[in-house]
């Protein structure tokens, strides 16, 4: 494949997707005011009901809620595709002479420039009412560079739900039933530490609390050694967030590209 | 030869919506896909354009082969569907800025071109309004706008007109037969005689997933029932005699109006009989108050073919004023 023409299709699709933020009031209201309830009510509300060993709540949540950010891609980026599914835009992409992959790297890469949006202004909020990063800037970049694996993943499940669910209908608790348990399964919200041994377990080796733990370690908010002796991921978290994401990146990519040239061809 | 197809079958689970579909259209010429809800046209359009994969049967559009070569096909042709195939949260422009890019303009020729269909399919004052405010009308010409972006070779109209009003339907036909005098090459699906009689060189009938019918309107017609010959008598109690006078001449059983005196029937010679009609009746000493002669409509060609062979024509309409 061309890299010249695949770059070009795909910023000019990306810019299709950018418009469309723009002239959705809904998704501008998603982007600034959710954020900053979530923030505000899990950091006021968790935060006085818990407590974490060595490291203030607000601190701990920060990286949790952002990872959540990331996760709430997949109905996104599913309910884009299937939106675009039922229109007739994507006959008229599939009569011009470009590929499955600008299409899908462009829903992919708008609804990860989203939740970047969105993790932008919860890190600001949570500034405002005390989290505070304890390491450098190229450190919180980093963390934030894993948080945007994470999300672009997930933004890649997305799109091949939405490709083979279709309908919002379907999408919506589906999307919530895959999405929920990884969420709460995992050390974004709660120390693991109280829970009991299999349960411990469940979360202390779900992907999602490696890419955590990796943050938390990253913005200098205590984090491996929440989960240290409880998976692998403890030991060492940055590594395995970044083996993690990769790989499953490097599955849902092509599967979803292949999912999508199958998924119109009807 | 700018498509041509070849014994094209598809099946949907155990129905077959294709079954052996053979195509040609000449490079510069367009082709009429007539056929009701169902007949497949819909799936040819599909399959020719390289939305589709056939089952079974070969196609080359553009001088590629589509199962061979999608890319080089795409990259020839234009598609316009039934439904508006643009982006309804863009701006018309934008819509069509986009189209541009992707057959890789630069954003600036992009823009250009963009601005040039606008002005040619008078969309310039709502050039900067979301499609999703546009009227059918609108739509349709922007969607067809989007399908000439990069000028293509052969270009796709399945059902171009439908659900439009008179005006918007004419004002979208003047494109089209715009676009053919420049050379483009078409095929036009329809479930309107009258635009296929407008825009059409030859006229394919597609019925239950095959070719039932292809020639030029004017063959097609022919071969349904021919002219048909309509004399009123001055005197209508001469109806009896004058069928009489006239009997060789029938080769089905004429149609008769004792009421208004009026004989009509079908005739293959046309001035000929005309002439050998009013010989025999001035014998016979009938009076004719006028004579007309009609020909089949494409309503009556479409009628009689996809209603089953059994009736030549539609009856029905012959004789009253086309």
């Amino acid at each position: 494949m061309n890299v010249r023409e695949l770059a070009m299709e795909t910023s000019a699709l990306l810019g299709r997707h950018i418009r469309h933020l723009l002239r959705i009031p809904e998704k501008l209201l998603s982007l600034t005011m959710m954020p900053v309830a979530y923030v505000v009510i899990f950091g006021v509300l968790f935060g006085s009901a818990m407590s974490v060993p060595g490291v203030d709540y607000l601190d701990y949540l920060m990286a949790g809620i952002l990872a959540q950010t990331m996760l709430m891609n997949v109905s996104g980026t599913a309910l884009g595709v299937a939106d675009d599914l039922a229109g007739g835009i994507v006959d008229r992409f599939r009569s011009l002479p470009i590929g499955a992959a600008p299409v899908m790297i462009a829903r992919t890469t708008s609804n990860l420039l989203l939740s970047l949006t969105s993790a932008a202004a919860m890190a600001l909020i949570g500034f405002a009412i005390g989290w505070r990063v304890h390491t450098n800037v190229l450190a919180v970049l980093a963390g934030f560079g894993i948080l945007a694996l994470l999300g672009l993943t997930m933004a890649w499940l997305g799109a091949l739900l939405g490709l083979a669910l279709r309908s919002p209908e379907v999408i919506t608790p589906v999307a919530f039933v895959i999405v929920a348990p990884i969420t709460f399964l995992s050390n974004a919200f709660i120390p693991l530490g109280k829970l009991p041994g299999w349960l411990q377990a469940v979360c202390a080796w779900n992907p999602v609390s490696a890419v955590i733990a990796a943050c938390r370690d990253l913005f200098g908010n205590a984090g491996s050694a929440a989960l240290r002796g409880m998976s692998v991921f403890g030991s060492a978290p940055i590594p395995w967030a970044l083996l993690l994401t990769v790989l499953l990146l490097a599955i849902f990519a092509p599967l979803t590209t292949r999912a999508y040239r199958s998924a119109v061809a009807r | 030869m700018s498509i041509h197809a070849e014994a094209l079958c598809k099946r949907y689970g155990d129905s077959y919506a294709l079954r052996g579909v053979d195509l040609h259209v000449p490079t510069g010429t367009v082709l009429g896909l007539l056929g009701p809800n169902g007949a497949g046209k819909t799936t040819v359009v599909r399959i020719l354009s390289t939305l589709l994969p056939a089952d079974s049967g070969r196609a080359t559009v553009a001088g590629h082969e589509v199962s061979a070569e999608p890319k080089r096909v795409r990259m020839r042709i234009g598609l316009t569907g039934q439904y508006a195939a643009v982006d309804e949260r863009l701006t018309g422009r934008e819509n069509l800025t986009l189209i541009g890019q992707l057959h890789h303009r630069g954003k600036r020729a992009a823009l250009r071109r963009a601005g040039e269909l606008l002005e040619r399919f008078d969309l310039c004052a709502a050039a900067d309004r979301p499609v999703k405010t546009y009227s059918g009308g609108m739509r349709r010409r922007v969607d067809l706008a989007a399908s000439l972006v990069d000028e293509p070779a052969v270009l796709f109209l399945d059902e171009p007109t439908t659900g439009l009003d008179p005006a918007s339907r004419q004002v979208l036909w003047d494109i089209i037969a715009g676009q053919v005098r420049e050379g483009t090459t078409v095929l036009l699906t329809t479930q309107y005689l009258e635009e296929a009689d407008r825009l059409a060189d030859r006229i394919a009938v597609l019925g239950e997933g095959s070719v039932i019918a292809e020639g030029t309107q004017a063959e097609l017609k022919r071969r349904v029932g021919g002219e048909r010959l309509r004399i009123a008598l001055a005197d209508p109690s001469d109806v009896d005699s004058a069928v009489h006078t006239l009997e060789t001449l029938f080769t089905e059983r004429p149609l008769l109006d004792p009421e208004s005196g009026t004989i009509s029937f079908a005739t293959r010679e046309g001035i000929d009989t005309l002439a050998e009609v009013t010989g025999r009746l001035r014998e016979a000493r009938i009076e004719v108050a006028e004579f007309g002669t009609s020909r089949p409509s494409l309503d009556d060609v479409f009628l009689s073919l996809v209603g089953g062979m059994d009736s030549p024509v539609n009856t029905d309409k012959v004789g009253s004023p086309a």
